[in-house]
């Protein structure tokens, strides 16, 4: 296992080049092509402020105004995370030719899954920051520095489950459904549209076992509240324990490697 | 050569699993458990692909791989691209493979085809420099210069096909597999790749090659594997092996044909058995039972059976009933026939078609001014064919005896099959004998089949 880990490294190119096919392809086409990737959180961003600052007003506490800011925060990450799990789902059915046909080191294809989701995240960041200048976020360096770790974390934790549930869907079609579901049950339980502070105290208790939850209030305490970082304890238990899902997930993803050509 | 083997595949067994869809909870967790996923099924839930094969090539050998459909040919191409990894058994290989197994698979249709070539030849092992050194050549071996900025989605099916072969054999592979993939593009098209593949023979690669055209494999081949139900059934010299596998296929053709004719005749005895003539034995066909037209293939069996044709057996040249024959071979047309009561005016008849219904050839003895004198109890009637000088190809005979007047005693059409085979490949029907001659200043030489 740890060879074939090794053996990643090797392909980078290929996964470099794959991640750039998917963007090139996705957008093929289309009229506004990669302005997508800033118009689609835009909107989603639009419509939540739509509904709970005028069709529902003051459901939301005080101190998370300016209230579009504080989702965008968590929003911009949560749809790399959720359209990351959800693509890699199908990902090794979809990619079934290259994995009958052709020797092809499968762990490619959820790497690049989550790869070409990071980057339309990130394309989404000069936005966050023109949200952030334009509502004179109280933004410090230092706390700054903390925002590639998370993103790093992230990674981590989005890959190991995409693993996971690349190899599973393979053998059980219906996780695609299950977890299209699940996504949506899972975005509203973690403190994206409403704040941690929000949540009763049990909720609160469920929450911390949310990985999410952790890296939302990471990205709002470093982009959206007044410094200093004092999430960082729980990022970095979630950074141990998404090592071990990457791991796990990868362990997972090489035991059942050799029934994909077959199955899928 | 005592050279360590480019392809090395000892004792391979592949085993596919087959199960109900309630099976894989039970079999994922063991997987996951155990590790162990094929030793817990039983074995009528599996199905093995490939049984104990062994085969090694040695390094600049053209290998062929043969055998009928299903005999375990792709399966283990794959194992010896590592794409599946075999059951049991070990598969070496020495060098960088390169399979052509599906062309332009990895192509993205909506990218174009020269983002397409980096990405594949990547996906091939190459590295974006080397594509990008050998990037001309292969659009140029494709043939796809006006197109190559033009997504692949806009490609026609050859055009696919070519540049998924251009960027394959640009690899610069040790050795390279390939899986029927030859019948891509235009006869030039083709060309060149036989071509190539000849290139890389002269620079002692090594190629493993599964096709069915037998001409292919004893023009390239050094030597060649014979895959029959997964099992190791020859190998060796490919004229020996092909020469083994032809007279398997006839033998088996053979017993298909034989098959075929069982339930032709099953069905229609069954549709107009004894018993329903016997009722009104004079009473003259109707007119549903015979077809309006003669010429019509139209399949069945119809007469009053007061003269019934009981058994026709088509003899080979060693009188031996046989469904397949080669062309110029001698064969015996046998009917063997009853006469309820004797009668004095009665005709054999012989007709041949072809898989079209065109009729080859028809006679029979009244054509042939034979008068009938008598016929009563059993008896039979061969017509010889010194030589059946046809075209490869499926015929069906009709045999019949009816009176002088057409009125029929026992008609049987289209009821018999046979192939004919012939290693020559001419067209038509009928094969003249014949040969070939020329004056001085104009050579020929035989080429290789």
């Amino acid at each position: 296992m740890l060879h074939n880990l090794a053996q990643l490294v090797r392909y980078r190119g290929l996964i470099q080049s794959l991640v750039a096919r998917e963007l090139k392809a996705r957008y093929r086409g289309s009229v506004l092509g990669f302005f997508w990737s800033f118009i689609n959180p835009l909107l989603l961003l639009l419509i939540y402020s739509f509904v709970f600052t005028v069709v529902l007003p003051g459901t939301h506490p005080k101190e998370i105004e300016p209230y579009a800011l504080f989702m965008f925060c968590g929003i911009l990450p949560w749809t790399w995370f959720s359209s990351s799990l959800s693509e890699s789902a199908n990902v090794l059915i979809s990619g079934g030719n290259l994995i009958k046909k052709v020797l092809f080191p499968a762990e490619v294809l959820p790497i690049v899954t989550v790869l070409a989701n990071m980057v339309h995240f990130f394309l989404g960041l000069p936005i966050l920051a023109l949200f952030l200048i334009y509502y004179r976020a109280p933004l410090n360096f230092p706390e700054l520095l903390w925002f590639p770790v998370v993103v790093f974390v992230q990674f981590l934790l989005t890959t190991g489950l995409a693993f996971g549930l690349s190899a599973l869907t393979v053998h059980f079609r219906d996780i695609k459904d299950i977890l299209a579901n699940l996504l949506t049950f899972w975005f509203f339980a973690t403190p994206i549209i409403y704040p941690m502070s929000a949540a009763p105290g049990v909720g609160k208790q469920a929450l911390n076992f949310n990985p999410f939850t952790h890296l939302a209030i990471s990205y709002q305490e470093i982009l959206f509240y007044p410094g200093p970082f004092g999430h960082w304890k729980w990022l970095m238990a979630l950074a141990g324990a998404s090592l071990l899902v990457f791991i796990g997930g990868y362990f997972l993803f090489d035991r059942l490697r050799d029934s994909f050509a077959e199955e899928v | 050569m005592a050279a360590t083997p480019a392809i090395d595949v000892r004792n391979v067994t592949k085993i596919y699993r087959r199960y109900a869809q309630k099976r894989q909870f039970a079999t994922l967790k063991s997987a996951l458990l155990t590790g162990t996923m094929i030793q817990d099924l039983r074995p009528e839930e599996t199905f093995p692909a490939l049984r104990d094969v062994s085969f090694s090539v040695q390094p600049g050998c053209t290998y062929g791989v043969i055998g009928r459909n299903g005999s375990g040919k792709s399966t283990a191409l794959k194992c010896v691209a590592g794409i599946t990894k075999p059951t049991s058994g070990t598969v070496t290989v020495n060098g960088r493979i390169s399979a052509l197994i599906e062309l332009g698979a990895g192509f993205h249709p909506e990218i174009s085809g020269r983002e397409n070539v980096y990405i594949n030849g990547i996906m091939l092992g190459l590295s974006k420099k080397e594509v990008g050194r050998r990037f001309d050549e292969i659009v140029e071996f494709a043939e796809l210069q006006d197109f190559i900025d033009a997504p692949v989605k806009t490609y026609s099916s050859g055009m696919y096909m070519r540049l998924g072969f251009a960027v394959a054999i640009h690899v610069d592979p040790d050795v390279l597999l390939v899986d029927e993939v030859l019948a891509v593009g235009d006869e030039g098209f083709t060309h060149k790749c036989l071509d190539k593949f000849g290139e890389f023979r002269r620079r002692g690669k090594t190629i493993l090659l599964v096709t069915h055209s037998l001409g292919l494999v004893e023009r390239f081949c050094d030597e060649v594997l014979w895959l029959d139900q997964g099992q190791n059934r020859a190998s060796g010299d490919p004229r020996r092996v092909c020469g083994m596998y032809i007279t398997a296929v006839e033998k088996s053709e053979e017993r298909m044909l034989a098959q075929a004719d069982e339930k032709a005749r099953a069905a229609v005895d069954a549709e107009s058995s004894p018993a329903a003539t016997a009722d009104k034995p004079t009473d003259p066909v109707s007119a549903e039972q015979a077809p309006a037209d003669m010429f019509q293939a139209t399949e069945g069996r119809w007469g009053s059976r007061e003269v019934e044709i009981t058994r026709v057996d088509l003899l080979g040249e060693d009188g031996e009933p046989s469904h397949v024959f080669h062309s110029g071979e001698k064969v015996t047309v046998r009917l063997d026939v009853a006469a309820k009561k004797p009668v004095a005016d009665f005709v054999f008849g012989f007709g041949l078609f072809n898989a079209e219904g065109v009729c080859c050839y028809g006679t029979n003895t009244s054509i042939e001014q034979l008068i009938s004198e008598k016929l009563e109890g059993t008896g039979t009637v061969d017509l010889v064919i010194d030589r059946l000088d046809l075209t490869e190809g499926t015929y069906k005979i009709d045999v019949a005896v009816h009176k002088l007047d057409g009125y029929p005693y026992d008609y049987h059409r289209l009821l018999y099959t046979f192939r004919v085979k012939s290693r020559t490949k001419d067209v038509g029907i009928y094969r003249p004998q014949h040969n070939w001659s020329f004056s001085k200043g104009i050579r020929l030489r035989p080429g290789d089949l």
